[in-house]
């Protein structure tokens, strides 16, 4: 079974080399899974399993208790409304209608074009901000039922600077050697970082 | 803690002290010292979690007293523990309410009605009613998640012991929680099952009806069911179990708790083959061939058949009757046949092992190891079969005490095994070769070899391949015995009873009581009116003889040569060659269905006995059912014939035997019946003194591969053509379809692509199999499973020879 690109497989590689043990890798490998589709695949599973050396229902468990882990095709853009007492108290609510006539779905689903799937989400730490909403789990505060419209359009539109739906960051995230534990045996493994010198200094 | 002794703690429980180890769970304490503290999640062969609650209870270690979960806890000195506070009693209440929350309380259709411990908890502990009255969970009524497992997530209260079971217990965590919070379920990957061999086991211990064994489902209520303690006989671990019928019929078992043996633990094979024991196709009157039609067996009488089976005996001579089988024998009815056999007819050709085991002389004669012996070494060495195919539960000791770190598995073999998740190092050598490979290691500078030689050592013998002689077998027990001298021995056979067969003397040359048929005891020369003085042939060598012609009546006891000899095309040509084949068994195998006479004996279940497993460990089988039809015992059919012939076995019943093998068999001296009658069989009784002085015979050399063929290598599957596998309708499709497998790279050499039917050639047939590509196979060799339905590999093999290779070609 082969869900990862070639391109991906060698990222995959890269991160389980990261860790003294495959099986820590599963989380990180899901976001890259869900970063080249989109959302997580059976196929996706299956190979991520393989990679770190346990079952599918393994991966299924881990991959199923996370809510950010889609296991459905979802829109390109996904939109979390807050909807917990901050936000709706400051109107949520009547934002959460709105948005949902203006896309014509109900919470929970994706339209029919593929680009957006709407969504009810708990406290996203931004009170001060009510209502508050994500794109893509990036942040909106205080937003109006114009200023929906607007975030629409400009999505729409191009060089909006949201990436599509699972790219976790457009940076990749690079261990420099010398500061990589690797696949050490989990008993070998040091409390202190592998960079500290025994005073406790950084080389 | 200070640095004073602390062997053992003291805890009060409520009111009351109790000695507890250091490090002990509170609720174990509790256990032992006889106060029940209720709880669901918690099993004492299991890892504690602490997911129900249930088991909260007021400890009290100097700060007052608080709720806390007793099978999380660890004792400590001074600790003042209250079960039956009123905080427990309001936590007791609360945790029932909230379980029983989602509950569809649909006890009357449940199958675990009667014998709940959600139900029986709620009885004792629970509030009597709830606050809830919103609308429950709801999910899909029961759903597969494997053959024999049907999963009911609504009665689930997501406990973790299947789960905790099959990742912990059985490494294969193929169940998991999915989803979370109020959604949260046991579920299977989509399209992977719970293919595990011992899924049976989380039916067992699931506190709720949620798992369910599709062999029991609706079958009987647990209070019409009547239940004996005994011993499985499917494999020679000797698993202690209970077995339960309903209206004379055998329903389930389960596994039942001995430190010694399985822990409480079946596979599935054990648990759910009772269906045989049921089936319509059993063997309940005698047959003989018809005379007017050779090809066709006919019903007739007892008097008649045991009159034309002395017949046969009788004509053909002592030195012209050949008894292969026994192992499906409890140890009375192995006994009475061996004294049969020599005193009787006199002849020494006889043989429980069906040239597929290990010599006699190393089973009876090398030091012996027990199954905790093995878990507690500091080195298992696996020169054998795979474990977890053909002595599951052995396998699942070993891997319970190699992932707990108190002992490490090294195999040598030539194939993938099961056992190499868990083995600190799986050494791959040519097949037969395990000798050669074990002496390289010893006298190189690995770490390995230092840590053999040091510490101790118990060796799991047996053969790897059936396509394999005993000779690898022999030479890699010379080089231990040679190099090793502390390595103690478990002898890796398989066969229900085979190892009671052999200490009963159902082998060439011995007699019962481990002792060699030159050197008989005296009480034994007393009791039987005859000993042969010449040693017999054992089964190759009988089959040999019948082809010659210099055996005319062979008996097969509950053994089946055309499926489970290794050398398909001498057993055929033996059973066709004899003037008379006498077969006693429960079922027509293709063996049976070649025979002159058969007799139909009593099965698992319907007879009472002892067994003896691998380890020399003796207990108790027990009778539940009637037995169908006319069929007898095995030690009956063999007095009955004694008398025929003019003998007397002087046996009149089983506890009669026994008393007879406590005073003949020098080993079993002291074993007395009501020791064996006693609560003692539980744990079982181990027998492990032997007189056997061993002399093992230089072995066969292993010949080179020429290059052009490939080594066959045949081992046995868990589910397989087994007799009671294919005659238990739950379990007889499990068996996969025969091909051959062989490392892509051969095949590329061969220009042969993955999944097409090739011609196989060896010495002894040319047949058409589906070659696979699997890169787990040793190149130049092929896998090739044993007694698969539909085609085995004991078409292939030359039971004479050391190694067998085929070739392959394409059609």
């Amino acid at each position: 079974m082969t869900f990862f690109t070639d391109e991906n497989l060698v990222i995959a590689e890269e991160i389980i080399g990261r860790y003294p043990k495959p099986r820590s890798a599963m989380i990180p490998l899901l976001h890259l899974a869900q970063e080249q589709e989109g959302w997580v695949t059976d196929e996706a599973m299956t190979q991520i399993g393989e990679l770190v050396g346990t079952t599918s229902a393994e991966v299924l468990g881990t991959c199923s208790f996370y809510e950010m882990f889609k296991r459905h095709p979802v829109g390109k853009y996904v939109i979390n409304i807050c909807t917990t007492m901050s936000c709706a108290l400051m109107g949520a609510g009547d934002l959460m209608q709105h948005a949902e006539s203006r896309l014509g779905v109900k919470s929970g689903s994706t339209t029919a074009d593929g680009l957006f799937t709407l969504e009810g989400a708990e406290c996203q730490a931004a009170c001060t901000e009510a209502p508050c909403l994500q794109v893509n789990y990036r942040h909106q505060y205080r937003v109006t039922a114009d200023q929906f419209d607007e975030l629409l359009e400009e999505l729409v539109s191009p060089d909006h600077g949201v990436p599509d739906h699972g790219v976790l960051s457009q940076i990749r995230q690079h261990i420099p050697e010398d500061r990589s534990v690797g696949a050490v045996p989990p008993e070998e493994v040091t409390i202190a970082p592998v960079w500290l010198s025994e005073d406790g200094e950084t080389q | 803690m200070s640095d004073q002794d602390v062997s053992e703690v003291t805890v009060t429980v409520n009111g009351t002290e109790i000695e507890a180890q250091p490090g002990e769970m509170l609720i174990a304490a509790a256990d032992r010292a006889g106060v029940h503290i209720p709880r669901f999640c918690y099993h004492e062969r299991m890892s504690p979690v602490g997911m129900c609650r249930m088991c909260l209870v007021d400890v009290d270690t100097g700060r007052g007293p608080m709720l806390q979960p007793s099978c999380m806890v660890p004792v400590s000195e001074g600790m003042v523990v209250d079960t039956e506070s009123e905080d427990t009693k309001r936590a007791q209440e609360g945790i029932l309410e909230f379980l029983l929350v989602n509950h569809p309380l649909d006890c009357p259709v449940c199958d675990k009605g009667g014998e709940c411990p959600l139900q029986d908890q709620t009885l004792a502990y629970g509030p009597g009613e709830s606050r809830f009255v919103e609308e429950k969970r709801h999910y899909e009524k029961p759903i597969p998640i494997s053959d024999l497992v049907h999963l009911d997530r609504e009665r689930c209260i997501l406990c973790d012991r299947c789960t905790r079971f099959a990742d912990e217990i059985a490494g294969d965590p193929l169940i998991h929680f999915t989803e979370r919070g109020n959604s949260t379920q046991v579920l299977t990957f989509p399209d992977e099952p719970f293919s595990s061999y011992f899924s049976g086991n989380t039916v067992q211990i699931c506190p709720v009806g949620a798992l369910t064994a599709a062999p029991y489902r609706f079958k009987a209520r647990p209070w019409d069911l009547e239940e004996n303690e005994s011993t499985c006989t499917t494999c020679s671990m000797g698993c202690r179990i209970a077995i339960q019928s309903s209206r004379n019929e055998l329903v389930r078992y389960l596994g039942v708790d001995v430190e010694s043996v399985n822990h409480g633990w079946l596979c599935d094979k054990g648990r759910f083959n009772f269906e045989a024991v049921n089936s319509d196709e059993r063997l309940t009157s005698p047959y003989v061939r018809d005379p007017d039609n050779q090809r066709q067996l006919i019903g007739t009488d007892w008097g008649s058949a045991l009159a034309s089976s002395a017949e046969a005996i009788r004509r053909a001579g002592p030195q012209g009757v050949g008894i292969i089988g026994g192992s499906r024998l409890t140890n009375e009815d192995a006994y009475a046949w061996s004294k049969f056999a020599r005193s009787v007819i006199g002849t020494d050709n006889i043989d429980a092992q069906l040239g597929d085991g290990l010599p006699a002389e190393l089973v009876l004669g090398l030091p012996p190891a027990t199954i905790a012996d093995a878990c507690e070494a500091d080195t298992v060495l696996v020169i054998g079969p795979d474990l977890k195919e053909e002595l599951a539960i052995l396998h699942l000791r070993l891997r319970g005490a190699a992932t707990k770190g108190r002992t490490q598995v090294v195999q040598i073999g030539a194939a993938a095994t099961g056992s190499e998740p868990y083995a600190q190092r799986s050494i791959r050598c040519q097949s037969g070769e395990a000798a050669k490979t074990l002496s390289e290691l010893l006298s190189s500078d690995d770490p390995l070899a230092k840590q053999l030689r040091d510490g101790s050592v118990v060796t799991v013998l047996g053969r790897s391949s059936v396509a394999e002689s005993a000779d690898p077998a022999v030479a890699a027990a010379s080089v231990i015995r040679a190099e090793l001298p502390h390595a103690t021995f478990l002898p890796a056979l398989r066969r229900g009873n085979v190892r009671g067969a052999l200490d009963m003397g159902l082998a060439p040359g011995f007699l019962p009581g481990r002792t060699r048929i030159d050197n008989p005891s005296a009480m034994i020369t007393q009791k039987w009116t005859h000993i042969p003085k010449e040693q017999g042939l054992g089964t190759t060598e009988m089959l040999q003889a019948a082809v010659a012609g210099q055996i005319e009546t062979l008996i097969l006891l509950g053994a089946d040569p055309l499926s489970d000899f290794p050398d398909r095309n001498l057993a055929a040509e033996a059973i066709q060659k004899a003037k008379a084949v006498i077969a006693i068994d429960n079922f027509v195998t293709s063996s049976v269905a070649q025979a002159d006479i058969v007799l139909p004996a009593t099965a698992y279940g319907e007879q009472s006995g002892t067994t003896t497993n691998i380890e020399g460990r003796i207990s108790r089988v027990t009778q539940k059912i009637t037995p169908p039809g006319s069929t007898r015992d095995d030690w009956m059919i063999a007095t009955e014939l004694a008398w025929r012939l003019g003998g007397d076995l002087e046996l009149s019943s089983k506890e009669d035997i026994w008393r007879e093998i406590e005073q003949v068999a020098p080993s079993h001296a002291g074993v007395t019946l009501e020791r064996v009658l006693s609560h003692e069989t539980f744990e079982g009784i181990l027998v492990q003194q032997s007189s056997i002085d061993l002399t093992l015979l230089a072995p066969r050399d292993t010949p080179v591969a020429d290059g052009y063929g490939l080594r066959l290598i045949s081992g046995r599957k868990l589910w397989d053509a087994a007799t009671t596998t294919a005659h238990s309708p739950s379990l007889r499709h499990l068996a996969e379809s025969p091909s051959i497998k062989v490392h892509s790279n051969d095949l590329q050499r061969l220009g042969i692509s993955s999944g097409t039917e090739v011609r196989v050639i060896s010495t002894r047939a040319t047949e058409n199999l589906t070659v696979v590509a699997d890169d787990k196979v040793q190149r130049g060799t092929a896998v090739l499973p044993f007694n698969q339905p539909g085609g085995s590999a004991n078409r292939f093999i030359d039971a004479t020879a050391v190694i067998n290779d085929i070739r392959i070609e394409t059609l």
